[in-house]
């Protein structure tokens, strides 16, 4: 310590003529930092009311409240978050789960109001509420209030490298293009253990996926069950709403996945893949579901069709206590789901799986019965109590070009190749079609030609009426034939199978697509009938779409059944067509054409069944 | 002469924070002291138990108003000890950088406290204009002035923004450009060493059976610091010295403080220089379900009052068994400071109560 000179305090008067270092508030505003993490802001076109942000909130200041005006659809609730500033932190981890990122928080930090009810606030952004973001100039720190927001004045907002969720997806292990393209085994490995609760593991739990499923099953509870290493009970959460997960975590149609919040800017919960680990895991259903079928009704049901529907059907007939037998014209169950998809997408055990299982509850499968032929259909009506036509589409439908009759139709290709004598490729195939069932033809039709041809050369390419942005192929197919070697013409449509001087098919001649659809967006193609492509070719499949085949219905019969006016069976909310007695479900009914509708209009179904049949159960006034 | 029973806080001019010392004098000189705490008691390590790993967070921070930021550090290190996270070169670089502007910020608060229970209330005043530009540079890093919820278990939760280092660097070097008004003011005034020296003497031997840490240990000639011996985060990267002092009076204390900060301040700009590019966080697994193995985890940081120490237990589930944390006030304030303030006269209640720096929520957990 030194003595100071006694000159020493007059050195502060320079101070006095420093600039004061405090802001003169508040006509001197004090400019929050970019990341201020202030009051909320929500975009409500993309919020989903997934609920997340109320979750994670540890102060429990968000509650979900339901807004009239938004019409919640799949995928979007019609709940908003209500914050609660008496309880907020402003912690920001609302803003880092949202999965829409929808929720960011703004630069303002003043509330002032007389009401302690306005602290409680749902909170919209400009686009959503123009009214109440006042223009920059406007804003004052005497009107600013919840009410009297500043405009463009973002705060801490989210980023996706940040979100406390995970976007990517646990990588399915498949087996490698060049190498599952020559044979037909499954190409999807299945999760392990460890990969399927890591994958588990991403769920928010926020539902929106059960709503979009049309079987509405319980998809967090089974998730949360794999998550718990317990699969066993996940496949118990799943039987209660479907009878074939075997079958439908490797083919399903994976609405729920759609849905998911993760998609929305990440990848979606692997939701089919965990069913089917489930489904996998689990050795012996029997074992570890134990269920036990109601006692015995004394009553009869007859399945036309073994299919997802007629299966589902059975399935929840059986534990009413109802006899069933379903009849079908295969060898085995599974309906269209043994024969379309091919063995490297759902092996004919997965399917058996689930058959042999449902056939356990006692069941009565008569394979190899074609109604109409073997048994006649006022046979079934007369002998059974109620009948279940779950018959699917059957029949190809063909593009009656000139000399189509010469193609071979997907159907049977596919059929030939699952449960029969596999079909000899041509060294050039041409498929015509761009749907799943297209890509499904294209991509056997590739494998045989390595199979059948190994180091010759081969081609193997799709010719579809739509472009690339409307192709009714889901994604993912397209990619893995893309992969194998499939080659694509999009927009492009058949004109005239040309035949050589033999009668053998020599190619394909093709006309651009002008349009697929008309203004009303019906289909209604046209074409440039003046731009040709010839594509060279010894084999053509068709593979555009598939028809029911009504022909065992007789001809009285068939008069009273009622069709809407997209072709389809008309059916009541309990699934009875207009015949009394008779129901249906599956292809022939909704128009997703797809499994796990068919469970849905089967579940229906068999809820009308049972009200009709059953002596309890009081009869509906609408049936 | 008579006893009399004096109650110093809660509500006093002299006392920082919610806690209240009982004093029984005779004359001015005191008796006996008796601390109270339990003016603030919110039962932090409780309410962790009913909240997820990561709802824990807004809560940790909230045990330290001065200095939220080694709260958040080593609940971070604790979950990531138990969970086994791995964190990215840069994330531990930004901690660094990121502590020590904390530590600064914290020991300005302190300054103001304990130059204003002196009198100097120019001093207090800079000490407070100064913090607040640091709060200004959390406030753009955080978007949080006080509670800035930044550090996260696999790193931090957003990277720096563009031209951060420019500002962190502008502002230090302002606040370090009126070191030599402080030390004119304060540090070298003669009426500061009238009134610090040899006021709350502890000796060295005495201040570890007693339990102090930090600078309370340090300015009894012990160099101890839990960066050095134990380097968490970037500390063992960029080399840094330790400031003593020998007398373990209030003046010590203080004078360590400030060596602390300006050594502070030349860590950061070493940090600052050999910062590494890279991500800044590893993902953790999707906090409402994150279970962490059953498992215990000892975990101990220097903060900005010492040796800051937390007990975690997980019985395998989404929430903490267990959380217990060891924090510097809790010696300072409730052992050190009674044994102190014995034969103390009243107007230094004040002066050695602040030189211990006690933060009362440290203590009410």
């Amino acid at each position: 310590m030194k003595k100071g000179s006694v000159f020493n305090p007059f050195k502060a008067i320079r101070f006095l003529f420093q600039k004061p270092k405090t802001l003169c508030y508040p006509f001197e505003p004090k400019e929050p930092a970019k990341r201020y993490r202030g009051f909320h802001l929500n975009d409500w076109d993309a919020c989903t009311g997934c609920g997340n942000c109320a979750d994670i909130c540890p102060n429990e200041a968000i509650e979900m409240v339901e807004i009239a005006e938004i019409k919640p659809e799949p995928g979007r609730k019609n709940e908003r978050p209500k914050l609660d500033y008496g309880r907020c932190c402003f912690c920001g981890l609302c803003v880092d789960i949202c999965p829409p990122g929808c929720l960011s928080l703004s630069g303002d930090y003043f509330h002032i109001h007389f009401d302690t009810d306005t602290f409680t606030f749902i909170p919209k952004n400009e686009k959503s509420d123009g009214e109440h973001f006042l223009a920059p100039p406007d804003y004052s720190i005497l009107k600013a209030s919840l009410s009297h927001r500043k405009k463009d004045f973002p705060g801490f907002s989210t980023d996706l490298d940040y979100a406390l969720f995970e976007p990517e997806r646990v990588p399915m292990p498949q087996v490698e293009p060049e190498k599952r393209k020559l044979s037909f085994i499954e190409q999807v490995l299945g999760y392990s253990e460890e990969e399927a609760i890591k994958e588990a593991e991403r769920c928010l739990e926020c539902q929106l996926c059960e709503e979009a499923c049309p079987a509405h099953l319980k998809i967090s509870d089974y998730v949360r069950a794999i998550r718990m290493r317990d699969p066993e009970e996940s496949l118990r959460k799943i039987f209660e709403d479907n009878p074939i997960p075997s079958i439908c975590g490797r083919i399903c149609m994976k609405h729920c996945e759609d849905a998911c919040s993760l998609a929305i800017r990440g990848e979606a919960l692997s939701i089919r893949w965990l069913k089917r680990f489930a489904a996998d895991s689990v050795r012996d259903y029997k074992k570890v579901l134990e269920q036990k079928p109601a006692p015995p009704s004394g009553k009869k049901l007859a399945v036309v069709g073994a299919g997802p529907s007629g299966l589902s059907v059975a399935y929840f007939s059986a534990l009413k206590g109802h006899h069933v037998t379903v009849f079908d014209s295969l060898p085995g169950g599974g309906g269209m789901i043994r024969v379309g998809p091919p063995l490297y997408r759902l092996p004919i055990e997965a399917i058996d799986k689930d058959v042999n299982y449902i056939a356990s509850l006692g069941v009565e499968f008569r394979f190899n019965t074609t109604i109409g032929k073997d048994i006649l259909f006022e046979d079934l009506l007369n002998r059974f109590d109620a009948v279940f036509l779950g018959i699917g589409t059957t029949v190809s439908r063909s593009t009656r070009v000139k000399n189509a009759e010469k193609c071979i139709l997907a159907l049977d290709f596919l059929e030939r190749n699952k449960i029969g004598e596999r079909v000899k490729p041509g060294r050039k195939i041409v498929v015509i079609g761009g749907g799943n069932v297209a890509m499904d033809v294209a991509r056997e039709a590739i494998r045989l030609q390595y199979m059948n041809y190994p180091g010759e050369e081969i081609q193997t390419s799709a010719v579809s009426l739509e472009d690339w942005d409307i192709m009714p192929a889901s994604r993912e197919e397209i990619e893995e034939a893309k992969e194998e070697g499939v080659r694509f013409h999009p927009a492009w449509g058949p004109k005239e199978v040309v035949l050589d001087e033999n009668g053998d098919i020599k190619g394909l001649l093709c006309m651009k697509v002008k349009r697929v659809f008309d203004e009303q967006g019906r289909f209604s193609p046209s074409f440039y009938e003046d731009e040709e492509m010839f594509l060279e070719a010894d084999m053509i499949i068709e593979a555009i779409g598939q028809a029911p085949d009504f022909s065992f219905i007789p001809k009285e019969l068939f008069e009273n059944l009622k069709f809407t006016p997209r072709r389809k069976v008309q059916v009541d909310e309990f699934g009875m067509t207009s015949i009394p007695g008779v129901f249906a479900g599956g292809d022939i009914v909704n128009i997703n054409l797809d499994a796990v509708t068919a469970i849905a209009d089967a579940r229906a179904a068999s809820e009308g069944i049972d009200r009709r049949i059953s002596p309890k159960a009081p009869l509906p006034t609408s049936l | 002469m008579r006893e009399l029973e004096l109650y110093f806080g809660p509500q006093h001019m002299g006392m920082v924070g919610n806690f209240s010392i009982t004093l029984k004098v005779e004359g001015d000189r005191v008796v006996e002291a008796v601390s109270n705490p339990g003016y603030l008691h919110r039962g932090f390590e409780k309410l962790m138990e009913y909240r997820t790993w990561i709802q824990n967070f807004p809560i940790v921070c909230r045990m330290n108003v001065v200095e939220p930021d080694s709260m958040e550090m080593i609940y971070a290190m604790g979950v990531e000890k138990l969970a086994k996270l791995e964190v990215p070169e840069r994330a531990h670089y930004i901690r660094s950088i990121y502590l020590e502007l904390a530590r600064v910020g914290s020991h300005l608060f302190g300054l103001w406290a304990y130059s204003n229970m002196l009198g100097f209330d120019t001093v207090a005043q800079w000490a407070m204009y100064h913090r607040d530009l640091i709060l200004d540079l959390f406030e753009e890093l955080t978007g949080g002035r006080v509670y800035h919820i930044y550090i996260w278990p696999g790193g931090v939760r957003r990277d720096f923004p563009k031209g951060f280092k420019d500002k962190i660097v502008t502002t230090l070097h302002s606040i370090g450009g009126c070191v030599p008004d402080y030390n004119n003011t304060f540090f070298e005034n003669r009426m500061f060493y009238k009134r610090t020296e040899g006021i709350g003497k502890i000796s060295q031997k005495e201040a570890m059976e007693l339990g102090a840490v930090g600078q309370v240990l340090r300015a009894t000639g012990m160099k101890h610091d839990i960066r050095k011996t134990e380097p968490y985060a970037a500390y063992d990267k960029v080399p840094w010295d330790v400031p003593t002092r020998e007398n373990g009076d209030a003046c010590s204390r203080v004078l360590v403080i400030r060596d602390e900060m300006i050594e502070s301040v030349h860590m950061i700009f070493k940090l600052l220089d050999n910062m590494p590019e890279g991500p800044v966080y590893n993902r953790v697994p999707n906090p409402l379900k994150w279970t962490i193995p059953k498992g215990d985890a000892w975990v101990r940081i220097e903060s900005s009052r010492g040796e800051l120490g937390l007990y975690l237990v997980s019985d395998g589930g989404d929430k903490p068994y267990r959380a217990h944390f060891r924090t510097p006030s809790y010696p300072h304030g409730l052992i050190i400071l009674e044994k102190l303030l014995e034969n103390a006269s009243i107007a230094d209640v004040g002066n050695i109560m602040i030189s211990l720096y006690v933060v009362a929520p440290e203590i009410d957990r």
